[in-house]
């Protein structure tokens, strides 16, 4: 059965996507994989999700399209990035883990979580909000779509819910 | 208020002429502030892309143009505050280690848009040593007139990605602003490099 990672991944493949830029987060961890093994796709580890609109603004300025994987709490460290990429319209298609939602275990989650929405919302992106699995690869194509072809900041935030609760063990 | 980098021989204005002018087919990533206006003095062009904003995201926006256009040589130029602002992507670019990046930081040990106040670099942070332990094959220094040749010839044509840390001297320089409509400068920069077809023109424009 394919997972939503892998329609994700066939999704941004669709798009042309050829950069695909990360910090990891647990819910990531399949998509990551997928990009790091295939050979047309430049992943691109970060050591903080701010360089990651300013990686795929170089991108684009090239002629290739990207993606940012991320987690919520790492929404907090784009904002003044994000005015660049909302001033220029660089398009942007972000796909954002969430935490802080349901289930969470760790309550220093629950403040990005409940922020990272609206804080891109604030900076100009489109929220899409993913909650079933079905709509993983459409809803990519769609925020993939709106991005490249409008010069807009886009983000797919993927519930907790769809993604199952990190317990570490317990 | 004194401050030894106003003694330093290396001025900025003539690096940056030079750096356009031995490099005229690159594609450049100008970052926020003096290097911005150092660029445009030395002659504003399609394929520089001047950063009004974005601070600390100068080199990383390199890296994702150096990744998408291997066969153009890309110089980031910006400055030592900017530089600090995103140290991590030293070591990012150098993980990923495109060959025909260069990062170029003119190091006036002054934040010089906000009133010349001290960077760390003049309490003696070493941005080639940074950029040297983050992993960059090639890092050159220049603190003098003589050692800049050498250092300019490997931003032109060393391995990357190469790092070049030039202490220029603290010195007001009047003001040259290129536009500052970031979707018209994006705009111009993909076509003068992609075609009319990547701004949305027709071929017969």
């Amino acid at each position: 059965m394919t997972e939503w990672p892998d329609r994700i991944f066939q999704a941004l493949q669709g798009a042309d996507v050829r950069q695909i830029a990360d910090v990891p987060d647990a819910g990531h961890k399949r998509l990551i994989e997928r990009a790091r093994a295939d050979k047309d796709i430049h992943a691109v580890s970060l050591t903080t999700e701010m360089e990651g609109p300013a990686v795929l603004a170089g991108a684009w300025l090239g002629g290739q399209r990207g993606a940012l994987l991320m987690q919520s709490s790492g929404v907090g460290n784009c904002p003044n990035m994000l005015s660049t990429t909302q001033t220029c319209r660089f398009p942007l298609l972000m796909l954002v883990t969430m935490r802080g939602e349901f289930g969470e275990f760790n309550p220093w989650q629950l403040s990005m979580g409940q922020a990272a929405g609206p804080m891109l919302e604030m900076m100009g992106t489109r929220i899409f909000r993913l909650e079933d699995a079905d709509d993983a690869g459409p809803m990519t194509a769609a925020a993939a779509s709106m991005a490249f072809e409008g010069n807009m900041s886009v983000a797919v935030l993927i519930a907790q819910r769809l993604i199952g609760t990190k317990n570490f063990g317990k | 208020m004194t401050n030894r980098a106003n003694t330093f021989e290396i001025r900025r204005r003539q690096v940056a002429q030079r750096l356009l002018d031995e490099n005229p087919d690159a594609l450049v990533i100008a970052g926020l502030g003096a290097t911005v206006w150092d660029l445009t003095a030395a002659g504003d062009r399609p394929s520089t892309f001047p950063l009004w904003g974005a601070m600390g995201g100068a080199a990383a926006m390199g890296l994702g143009l150096a990744l998408a256009q291997p066969d153009k040589r890309v110089i980031v130029v910006t400055g030592d505050g900017e530089q600090l602002m995103g140290l991590g992507a030293l070591a990012t670019i150098a993980v990923k280690r495109p060959a025909n990046l260069a990062v170029v930081v003119f190091d006036n040990e002054s934040y010089g848009e906000t009133g010349m106040q001290a960077t760390h670099t003049a309490a003696g942070v070493d941005l080639a040593g940074v950029a040297r332990a983050a992993g960059f094959p090639n890092v050159v220094s220049a603190s003098t007139e003589d050692a800049l040749d050498a250092a300019l010839a490997t931003v032109s044509t060393g391995k990357g990605p190469v790092f070049a840390w030039l202490k220029v001297r603290a010195e007001p320089s009047p003001f040259a602003l290129p536009p500052k409509d970031g979707t018209w400068l994006k705009d111009r920069f993909r076509r003068h490099l992609l075609g009319p077809g990547a701004v949305g023109e027709t071929e017969q424009g």
